[in-house]
């Protein structure tokens, strides 16, 4: 036994673990996917559903791989014929009252019923013509819909609510095949974590209004990216479809957030594909801002920068990306400069049953990535320097409230109602968070990267790109 | 005494003997008859001395498994850190059993006796007592005989609580009796741990049927070697058992015998044989669980662990259903089926679905629907649903239906035939 690992053979294939570890975790680390449905890494084992039943030698019968923890020399067998004929048996009887509504269902492409009965499922049924359980569908929560028909009762979401969000509104009501998912009858699955219970259904019974019939699985593009809801820095997957982002799930980070991604974060996509974006740099010309082509833009701001001198002021948005943050700090390093933001704020709302996870007062992913660049939380005294500046940068904070009687340079996405921006000498379009690949800085300080969703419109470039070409044209030094 | 009949000259009266006698039921009365000495005794002995003598005397589990009661009570741990726990199962609800039912009747304190020394020889300093929900009169009775005994302050250190249940099967598991009591949904537990390692509240526990421990004060009064010596036929199965015999018998009840009498000889004997101008067809020796004998095959089972095994069944509660020719077994065994469909927790797929597609199956043969493939098809459901799930509810089902299938399967291809008259069942 080295370094105290447990060592077994599961499919022929030898594997190493620590003591304790599940053979359906241990099963995973040999390439091996025990098919299993109420079973979750992020939730209390409750070994109902059993689908993960696997041969054990020596073991008197077959045992299920979620519950059964290793020994040293334990040989399983996934693929065995007992193991394969007890694995159809839960598939059919799962079926029978499962209606097969896969063509109208917003699980269809990425549901684990759907998959393991095309893996190793029957192609018929012998259930024949029995009528099939019916409850109607029952509305839980703002974001919740539950179809009961498609229910296989795995209690991943009873478990979810009761062990993880700590407020027990779901239960299992009635008994045998009557038994459904009931709800406190003077409750809502409001939690602000409810959510989730979408994600951990493994079939199509328990679905998000905010989704509903918007997309099939297989239409969505995938990308790995950083919740830009708090500072928490949960990591997110953006589903796109047909580059508008339709959906936001929570990607496993066993360090930040557990499998799990609070409500907020979850509804906080929509801005993404606004589409009252700035699509072109602009350049104020005779008292109006005229869209133009980046060569004058980048000449307009040229000019500025290197006809001014003295104080410069930075605000900028706790959202943008670290390099763009550091770009602005290069571009304004000739001055006596002076950056600083402000975070909206909002109230805090912890998972219970996760150490250090919530959804964090301060809404922005990036404010400590900022403070660690030596931007000020001081915006007011930013906003009163701004007053005497030579140049003022706004970095994407559409609707600042800035008054100079130096030059105002905005790169953003938008333009705010009446706001300063519409009176800056230049406006450069910029990427928002989905459009280009950058880093955020969580509150404890973890760096993450986000990747790249879908194209920015019109001629918007990421603004460390945009910033970046300046001062490198400026001759400036990069900022360390 | 026997109840509600006189006991009969070949019945081994320990458990039953005051059976009918409403004095022993009170304090008073049941001291006079000796009651609460071997607690007494107990109390004054070690842990240790007082199982080794339940395990000498070779006591097994009388709620259907058969699991030797001194051995369950050694695994609680040696060293006690925290809390012990006894648990004792009144929630006595296998169709065809009631015999907790009259021995918390009639002597309620034989009960009490027998937890206290259980709480003692596992050095539990609490019991609960589950009593099944519907037992109105039992439960009205033990009440006042705990009131009784604590005024009497008999319990030393222990304190009994009874709690009750609220109608579910599935409560007499040992698990899920346990999350009952602790609040939450009668489910099964997954095991291991078993409940000596965590138990009640996550406590090391121990949980026994209420027959068993009924003849504990006995064993330990008179001895291990009086219980051992009481077997007529393996000396693996000793003491006495109580039999509920219900069904097509001309006295039905709860009669005792020694472990290892003849099963032909409780029926016929002791339950005055089958109604006039009737002939046995069937029998089910051990609650609704276990799998049907015949006739032939009942005519020549012993009543103890062994025997019963050995003839194609179990032992199981000791709740015995005959049925005589006028029985329609294809029926019967529909009506299990939907008890246990009725009573499944839900948990296990293939118990959630399978009782209730069995029972559906069942139902159309008896509506005359059935199909040529049905025999075949229930008895490949009830292979899928034996020996996979939490619990045994699901392989409970399937016994009855495989045996009746494959002793009875005239009557079902009669119905299958057409050449019975078809049976509505709503």
């Amino acid at each position: 036994m080295a370094d105290g690992l447990i060592n077994l053979t599961i499919d022929g294939a030898p594997v190493s673990v620590p003591p304790g570890t599940l053979v359906i975790e241990a099963a995973k680390q040999a390439g091996v996917l025990v098919p299993h449905y109420c079973y979750h890494p992020g939730l209390p084992v409750a070994g109902v559903c059993r689908m993960c039943l696997v041969e054990i030698e020596k073991a008197p019968k077959l045992q299920i791989a979620c519950a059964t923890t290793v020994t040293e020399g334990m040989v399983v067998k996934t693929q065995a014929p007992a193991a394969k004929d007890a694995r159809q048996s839960v598939l059919e009887f799962l079926l029978i009252n499962h209606p097969l509504d896969c063509p109208i269902c917003d699980q269809a492409g990425e549901c684990e019923l759907q998959d393991f009965v095309f893996q190793e499922g029957q192609p018929g049924t012998r259930y024949g013509e029995f009528a099939k359980r019916f409850n109607p569908v029952e509305d839980f929560g703002p974001d919740v819909l539950y179809v009961p028909n498609r229910c296989i009762l795995c209690t991943r979401c009873v478990r979810f609510m009761e062990d993880v969000a700590k407020e027990p509104v779901l239960n299992v009501s009635e008994r045998g095949d009557r038994a459904f998912i009931g709800i406190h009858p003077e409750a809502r699955l409001d939690h602000p974590w409810a959510g989730n219970v979408v994600d951990l259904c493994p079939v199509g019974s328990l679905l998000s209004k905010d989704f509903l019939h918007k997309a099939r699985a297989w239409e969505l593009d995938k990308t790995a990216s950083i919740c830009t809801g708090c500072s928490q820095g949960c990591n997110i997957t953006l589903d796109t479809r047909d580059e508008v982002v339709v959906r936001v799930r929570p990607r496993p980070n066993l360090d930040i957030n557990r499998y799990f991604i609070c409500d907020h974060g979850r509804m906080h996509y929509r801005w993404m594909n606004r589409g009252d974006r700035i699509e072109a740099p602009l350049v104020k010309k005779d008292g109006g801002l005229h869209a133009t082509d980046w060569d004058e833009a980048f000449a307009r701001v040229l000019a500025i920068l290197r006809g001014a001198s003295g104080k410069a002021v930075a605000l900028v948005s706790p959202g943008a990306s670290s390099e763009a943050l550091a770009a602005t700090k290069r571009l304004l390093s000739g001055f006596s400069w002076t950056g600083a933001f402000q975070v909206v704020m909002g109230e805090e709302a912890p998972l219970s049953g996760v150490p250090n996870l919530a959804l964090r007062a301060e809404r922005a992913p990036n404010a400590k990535g900022a403070e660690q660049l030596g931007y000020t939380r001081d915006y007011a005294q930013a906003l009163a320097a701004a007053k005497s500046a030579a140049v003022v940068l706004v970095l994407d904070e559409p609707d600042c409230a800035v008054e100079t009687d130096g030059a105002l340079i905005y790169a953003g996405t938008v333009l705010g109602e009446d706001a300063a921006c519409r009176r800056a000498e230049v406006v450069l379009p910029i990427a928002n968070v989905a459009e280009e690949e950058g880093t955020f800085t969580n509150l404890d300080g973890r760096e993450q990267r986000y990747y790249q969703a879908k194209p920015a419109p019109g001629m918007a470039q990421p603004a460390a790109w945009v910033l970046g070409q300046l001062a490198q044209e400026m001759g400036l030094a990069e900022v360390q | 005494m026997g109840y509600p009949h006189k006991s009969h000259p070949k019945e081994t009266v320990v458990l039953s003997q005051y059976f009918g006698d409403a004095d022993a039921r009170t304090f008073k009365g049941w001291t006079k008859r000796g009651g609460y000495e071997a607690l007494a005794q107990s109390l004054k002995l070690d842990p240790v001395a007082v199982t080794d003598v339940v395990k000498e005397s070779g006591l097994r589990g009388r709620g259907g498994a058969g699991f030797p009661t001194g051995l369950k009570w050694s695994f609680m741990p040696k060293e006690k850190k925290r809390p012990h726990y006894l648990c004792v199962n009144a929630d006595e609800s296998e169709p065809g059993t009631f015999k907790d039912r009259e021995i918390m009747r009639w002597t309620p304190h034989a009960l009490l006796e027998g937890t206290a020394i259980a709480a003692h020889a596992i050095r539990a300093e609490v019991a609960y007592i589950y009593i099944r929900g519907e037992f109105t009169e039992p439960w009205t009775i033990m009440e006042r005989a705990l009131a009784e005994a604590n005024a009497a302050d008999v319990f030393g250190d222990i304190t009994i609580h009874l709690h009750r249940g609220a109608g579910a099967y599935i409560c007499g598991e040992e698990t899920a009796l346990m999350n009952s009591i602790e609040g939450k949904r009668g489910n099964p537990r997954i095991k291991p741990p078993f409940p000596a390692a965590a138990g009640l509240f996550g406590l090391p526990t121990t949980i026994n049927n209420v027959e068993t421990l009924a003849a504990v004060p006995h064993i330990i009064k008179r001895g291990a070697a009086w219980y051992k010596a009481l077997s007529l036929s393996n000396p693996k199965s000793t003491g006495t058992k109580l039999f509920s015999v219900c069904g097509h018998v001309q006295r039905p009840g709860n009669y005792e015998v020694t472990m290892g009498f003849p099963l032909k000889d409780l029926l016929y004997d002791m339950c005055g044989g089958p109604p006039p101008g009737r002939t046995f067809k069937a029998c089910i020796p051990g609650g609704s669980s276990v799998p049907i004998l015949t006739r032939e095959e009942t005519d020549a089972c012993l009543l103890d662990y062994e025997g019963v095994v050995a003839s194609g069944s179990m032992l199981g509660s000791g709740g015995v259903i005959v049925f005589d020719d006028s029985a329609d077994m294809v029926y019967q065994i529909m009506r299990l089926a939907r008890f246990y469909a009725h009573e499944s927790c839900a948990q296990c797929t293939q118990c959630r679905e399978g009782t209730a597609w069995t029972t559906k199956i069942m139902e159309r043969i008896l509506a005359g629907q059935g199909k040529p493939t049905d025999l075949d098809l229930l008895l490949d459901l009830s292979e899928n649903m034996t020996g996979k799930t939490i619990c045994v509810l699901s392989d409970s089902c399937a016994a009855p239906i495989v045996s009746g299938i494959k002793k009875f399967r005239g009557e079902f291809e009669a119905y299958l035939a057409g050449k019975r008259q078809p049976v509505m069942v709503g």
